[in-house]
């Protein structure tokens, strides 16, 4: 899939409060069933993926679930893997009210690392982001100056944010100005 | 800026990532139903001053709608709960012990 | 050194650092550490603008933030920032600053011919522009406003983008502390201790506030200052404080929300904090009154404190020969600070009977005189402060003991006023204390609450009221911990720093001073300096029977813009309770809002400036568009491309030439724009059965329908094709501006009225691009690259197929919106652009023509297709669009059924649509032209309009598609559009389908 593009190809800000870089593709399923139902857990486990707890991000940057809502994961995995994902959880959730689908190529996904990074995303996001009130781990969707987005801290603690893919450059631009100042005092 | 916990996801955010969604508790009427019942569930709003239960959405959050209970004078919180929910208990209690209307 | 610039004192210059800077065009030289205005002072600049309305000359009044007069423009070009406070412009290196509101020069000002006439009759009395300027009411724009704004007004916008960045910050603390003064300090630290996460900001570039200034005050045994620098230092060296400082409180909002602005030397300038605080507490100090003689704006009339101001912490002398007007004991400390910097204290002229306090008896025994009982009654000089007259004053009349005293400097102080405006913005209510002569907090009346209930803001110090140091003190260390425990802190109760100090003895109120001859002739007692509302004005709008605080406010412009009140509220009420013979806190204050002083709008804008301002969505064919000369329009968030025009080809030809080559040979478009919306789950028939008009639930696997949505009004306002994907999965196509709406209002109805349904939905607009490749050689492009069935047998009208297609896994819909044989190709994002890159190229061989959004639209309209948004605009029903095929009679309920069951949704004389056809093929009936029922009465009975018109290329003349009354019945008639003056266009009422009416070339 070398003619696999994102809005944003290999889009890198480096040299200000915090580097920030686009990943490439990346692939991603939106599963919605009852996340209670201990089927669930089950059919992600037999896929190598643990549930995540309440706005948590569960594994490893490459490779993880993140909460998005009582009744909505979004798994993050290889670019090549997700319509294999996406089946198999269907399958795996078989007779089950479930729906998982591939949504890697509807979202824009930066990484976003260093000591400006919290800094950064509060300079449009209404969300605490004081090591006390969010750490590795923690997961939060809302908006980033005009735009919807989500985005999770890894043991690293750096962020991987996503956004619509529609608005990738948007947001790209709106981060690289961002991190181009300092950061605010107190982050 | 109003404050506003979503009982689903637990975030306290701030107005900005809520969608408002008017009065809560109105019972849909459909085909059958009078003309008076179908107005009443159209255009029919209580718009108080005072105790007033309303819908949000948490838009820019987990995406769910929810209920809260909610002052417009002083704008007190008294309390949020789910869409498919009655006011909870506690949230009446609250109501009744501000000696709210 | 100059003239004004002392050879001691100065807490915050740096005399070993020279700073140039200029000043309407001449270069000079302050010290780091000044502001714009100490710099000007020291140089001797005591002439620094005319006033708003009268073009009287002005001078600084005050040190702070407060200060009416001197407003500049700051920097040049499009850096230009107007109406600076030149007191809170820190002097750097290459400032440059211009006076404002004059011409051609300050020293001589053509518009000060306004003063010169008003002082012999009274030109701009209260309420002069809605009394002279009403009529003719079309004078009021191209005469009256432009001359006024022009010869009145304060600085002029700068010209071009600002190069300058700003941002936002959001933050969240336990207690935030507004203002860093004794108070402010001490909140901050009562807090701290606690273990509270705190942030303390302060507008000035240094905490302290008057504890830098005023020199009889000692705290916990030290110099106020030194106490104040040592509680600085320990708060910034706690790991949960936070301290700001150049960032000022702006305005409080609900639920503990603070908006706060640091302007900065560098990048970011400015930097709007954005705050959610558990608790706040307010302590914003207090604001010095003026007094209220005639000519009191005279350049050289200075609040008393600002005068201790200039002298502390810059060096600077505001003048050589001082005399003090003071009704309290505070105003002493001027003279006494004024004395031992060693200017000449002329007199101090109290209107009380007797000043036996600390501070008088310490100014008596510095050998200064002391003229008690007396008055200013006027102040006189040109351009700068010559003289005062004192006198004794006597029931409103001016008494014997006349002097004329020389000085150039007259420091005033009518007493000090909480500055509650913080409190204020959040609902908190002030009462009057009599005592004080002053509004203070009334917490037990009104105060801010939380979402949970609780008061959640506290004012501290001199802005509660407290105007003594050691009970301000007091005051704050309880505020602070009171926050602390209401934000979940507790610990014991603090103690309160021990100060000492002078005592001081009641003020006396002092409102108006009388002034000699002719009262309001000649001369003017000033309560409003930055608005140039006079006691007359706000007399006479007394008189006018503007009686309310709130209406004599909005007559006269006391205190409004930007001044907020800071100087004039409290002596503008005082007046105007002695006009109406009523105590003050009868008439009761105006309310003060947000923000404390002007924001920016760099800093309300923020990071969104520029490319950043609008978020656009992109689709993942953008690039190629941009570079293939697309001529975009909006489509909701979207840009699409509207036509593409290489070679710089006019728009109408390209339009022309993009519908030829669809109807011709083939066409290709992005419309990956398109919602797409998946509805899955064992009731996703059920459900869709309710939100369409028509029945989706008997849909075939592998089979499309078009489908119609209306609210619950029975309004259309989307539509779209749905394609059944299996046995439980629709796959729902939404307008491009409507995906977002639909896919809210599917989980609006699954979530909060049909919980029980078993369905999942999943926006997936943007998992797809989509692409449309339309007209008779469009099958013969596919097959260059799949190997998928696409004969019209194997793959039918209203069918989906999945395959391949250049490599890139496809879902392809043979759905039509040009009534030509159409195929819309949905491929992931990420390779959209390489199958569009891959379908012009084996279209080359065809001419594969890309099309836009206005062919796309002729193309539509020229099958009678309707657009939403241009047939629809949410009073339009299906019915009334011909639509009534596709809304269900059987299903006993669906979103809009009830609705349309409403006798005027099925009167039979609604507007509905129909073919036009103009008789003059020459000219297109203009978009939403109104018919007529006869075009040639004066007031038309209106019977229609249209809804879209275009030039159809296909057959080479004018359609249009409209809704008429009783339309579809009057087949063949003619009917009337006035569309101008006179002028009436005839058009044919035709059936909505102009072209292909039997649909032949759906199949190529």
């Amino acid at each position: 899939m070398a003619d696999a593009m994102t809005a944003t190809p290999a889009a890198r800000f480096a040299g200000g409060a915090a580097t920030i870089s686009d990943l490439g593709p990346v692939g991603m399923v939106t599963l919605r069933a009852d996340l209670a139902d201990p089927a669930v857990a089950e059919a992600l486990s037999a896929q190598g993926f643990a549930l995540p707890g309440l706005r948590r991000f569960a594994g490893a940057p490459g490779s993880g679930a993140g909460w998005f809502s009582p009744d909505e994961l979004l798994l993050v995995t290889e670019y090549g893997r997700a319509p294999g994902l996406a089946t198999a959880l269907s399958e795996g959730l078989a007779g089950r009210h479930a729906l998982a689908v591939n949504v890697s190529d509807a979202r824009a996904m930066f990484r976003i690392e260093g000591r400006g990074a919290r800094g950064l995303i509060a300079k449009g996001a209404p969300v605490d982001l004081s090591p006390a009130a969010f750490g590795p781990g923690d997961l939060r969707r809302t908006r980033l100056g005009q735009v919807a987005c989500a985005f999770w801290m890894g043991e690293d603690e750096a962020f991987s944010l996503v956004c619509f893919r529609s608005l990738g450059a948007h947001v790209f631009a709106w981060l690289r100005a961002g991190a181009a100042l300092p950061t605010p005092p107190g982050f | 800026m109003l404050l506003l916990t979503c009982p689903h996801c637990g975030v306290s955010g701030e107005e900005t990532e809520f969608a408002p969604g008017g009065e809560a508790h109105i019972t849909r009427f459909g085909p059958g139903s009078s003309d008076d019942e179908f107005t009443g569930y159209l255009f029919g709003r209580k718009n108080p001053k005072g105790v007033h239960f309303e819908r949000w959405r948490h838009a820019y959050g987990c995406g769910k709608w929810f209920h809260a209970a909610r002052s417009t004078v002083t704008l007190e919180v008294y309390g949020t709960y789910l869409a498919t929910e009655r006011p909870p208990q506690p949230i009446l209690d609250r109501i009744a012990k501000r000696g709210a209307k | 050194m100059t003239a004004h610039r002392l050879n001691s004192g100065g807490r915050l210059i740096d005399r070993s650092k020279p700073v140039r800077f200029r000043f309407d065009g001449a270069e000079l030289q302050g010290f780091a550490g000044d502001t714009l205005a100490s710099a000007l002072l020291a140089n001797g600049k005591t002439l620094l603008g005319r006033s708003f309305k009268y073009h009287r000359p002005r001078g600084l009044v005050a040190a702070g933030v407060e200060e009416p007069n001197a407003l500049m423009t700051v920097g040049e070009g499009p850096r230009a920032t107007p109406n600076e406070r030149a007191t809170m412009v820190p002097l750097r290196d290459g400032l440059t600053a211009q006076s404002q509101n004059r011409w051609p020069s300050l020293e001589f000002d053509v518009g000060a011919i306004n003063a010169a006439i008003a002082s012999v009759a009274p030109v701009f009395p209260a309420g002069f522009y809605y009394k002279t300027f009403i009529f003719p009411r079309v004078a009021w724009k191209h005469l009256y406003e432009p001359v006024i704004r022009r010869a009145a007004g304060l600085g002029r916008a700068p010209e071009g983008p600002d190069p300058d960045a700003y941002e936002h910050s959001y933050a969240f603390a336990d207690i935030l502390v507004i203002g860093a003064g004794p108070a402010g300090l001490a909140a901050a630290r009562a807090a701290a201790e606690r273990g509270a996460r705190v942030l303390l900001v302060e507008q000035a570039p240094a905490p302290g506030g008057r504890l830098l200034v005023e020199a009889d005050v000692t705290v916990d045994g030290l110099p106020g200052a030194e106490w104040a620098a040592r509680e600085a230092a320990a708060l910034a060296a706690m790991a949960n404080v936070t301290i700001l400082t150049r960032t000022e409180g702006a305005g409080l909002y609900d639920h503990g929300y603070a908006l706060l602005e640091e302007r900065r030397d560098e990048a970011p300038v400015r930097r709007l904090w954005r705050v959610r605080a558990k608790r706040i507490v307010v302590a914003t100090g207090a604001i010095e009154r003026p007094l209220t003689f005639a000519n009191n704006d005279l350049p050289g009339v200075m609040l008393a404190g600002a005068v201790r101001d200039y002298l502390a912490l810059w060096g600077v002398a505001p003048g050589r020969e001082v005399v003090v007007f003071t009704n309290n004991d505070d105003g002493y400390r001027t003279a006494l600070a004024a004395h031992a910097a060693g200017l000449s204290v002329k007199a101090v002229v109290d209107p009380r009977a007797e000043a036996a306090g600390a501070l008088p008896e310490a100014a008596r025994a510095a050998g200064l005189r002391v003229m008690t009982g007396m008055v200013v009654a006027k102040a006189s000089g040109g351009k700068a402060l010559r003289s005062v007259l004192v006198a004794r004053a006597f029931e409103g009349r001016l008494g014997a003991g006349r002097e004329e005293i020389g000085c150039d400097l007259l420091a005033m102080s009518g007493g000090w006023s909480p500055a509650v405006h913080l409190f204020s913005h959040t609902g908190g209510k002030l009462r009057w204390d009599d005592d004080q002569a002053m509004f203070r907090p009334a917490p037990e009346r009104a105060a801010p609450i939380g979402p949970d209930g609780e008061v959640n803001t506290f004012v501290a110090g001199t802005a509660d009221g407290y105007l003594g140091t050691a009970e301000a003190l007091a005051d704050a260390v309880e505020d602070g911990a009171r926050a602390a425990a209401g934000a979940g802190f507790d610990g014991p109760a603090p103690t309160a720093p021990a100060v000492e100090e002078a005592g001081s003895e009641p003020l006396k109120p002092l409102w108006f001073s009388p002034g000699p001859g002719k009262y309001a002739h000649g001369t003017k007692h000033f309560l409003d300096y930055q608005n140039d509302v006079t006691a007359a004005d706000v007399e006479l709008a007394a008189r006018e029977g503007y009686e309310s605080v709130e209406h004599a406010k909005r007559y006269t412009t006391l205190g409004m813009a930007t001044d907020q009140g800071k100087l004039s509220n409290v002596n503008g009420l005082a007046v105007l309770a002695g006009t109406l013979g009523a105590q003050i806190p009868a008439v009761g204050t105006t309310t003060f809002r947000p923000p404390w002083t002007p924001l920016s709008f760099g800093a309300v804008v923020g990071l969104e400036a520029g490319e950043r301002f609008k978020p656009v969505r992109r689709t993942p064919i953008q690039d190629w568009h941009e570079a293939n000369h697309a001529e975009f329009e909006p489509v909701g968030d979207w840009r699409r491309p509207f036509c593409y025009r290489p070679g710089g080809e006019g728009r109408e030809a390209a339009v022309k030439r993009e519908v030829m080559a669809v109807r011709n040979g083939v066409g290709i478009l992005d419309a990956s724009t398109l919602g797409k919306i998946l509805v899955k789950g064992p009731d996703a028939g059920r459900f869709l059965d309710m939100l369409y008009t028509n029945v989706m639930s008997s849909l075939k696997p592998g089979a499309c329908r078009y489908g119609l949505m209306c609210n619950e009004n029975g309004f259309l306002f989307d539509d779209g094709v749905v394609a059944r994907l299996s046995e439980d999965e629709f796959l729902c196509h939404t307008t491009t501006g409507g995906a977002d709406r639909v896919h809210g209002w599917m989980e609006e109805w699954l979530q909060t009225e049909w919980p029980e349904l078993k369905v999942y939905v999943a926006n997936l607009t943007e998992q797809f691009a989509q692409i449309a490749v339309a007209g008779p050689k469009a099958r013969e492009v596919l097959a260059a690259l799949t190997d998928m069935e696409l004969s019209a047998e194997a793959f039918p009208f209203l069918r989906l197929k999945e395959g391949e297609m250049a490599g890139v896994p496809v879902r392809v819909f043979r759905i039509s919106f040009s009534g030509e044989l159409s195929y819309e190709i949905a491929a992931p994002a990420h390779r959209g652009r390489a199958l569009w890159d891959a379908l012009l190229k084996a279209g080359a061989a065809h001419g594969i023509t890309p099309y836009g959004t206005e062919a796309l639209h002729v193309l539509r309209a020229e099958k009678g297709y309707i657009m939403i948004g241009d047939e629809t605009d949410g009073t339009v029903t299906p019915q009334d669009l011909g639509l009534s095929w596709a809304v269900s009679k059987k299903k006993a309920d669906f979103i809009g059924k009830r609705a349309q069951e409403r006798s005027f949704l099925t009167a039979p004389d609604r507007w509905r649509l129909v073919g036009l056809e103009v008789l003059d093929p020459s000219k297109r009936l203009p978009d939403g032209a109104y018919a007529a029922a006869d075009g040639a009465a004066e007031r038309p009975e209106l019977i229609g309009r249209v809804t879209s018109s275009y030039m159809s290329p296909t057959l080479g003349r004018p359609i249009a598609l409209g809704l008429v009354r009783h339309g579809p019945e009057r087949m063949g008639e003619v009917i009337d559009f006035p569309v101008a003056k006179g002028e009436v266009m005839k058009a044919r009422i035709v059936d909505p389908v102009f072209y292909d009416r039997e649909g032949v070339r759906l199949n190529g």
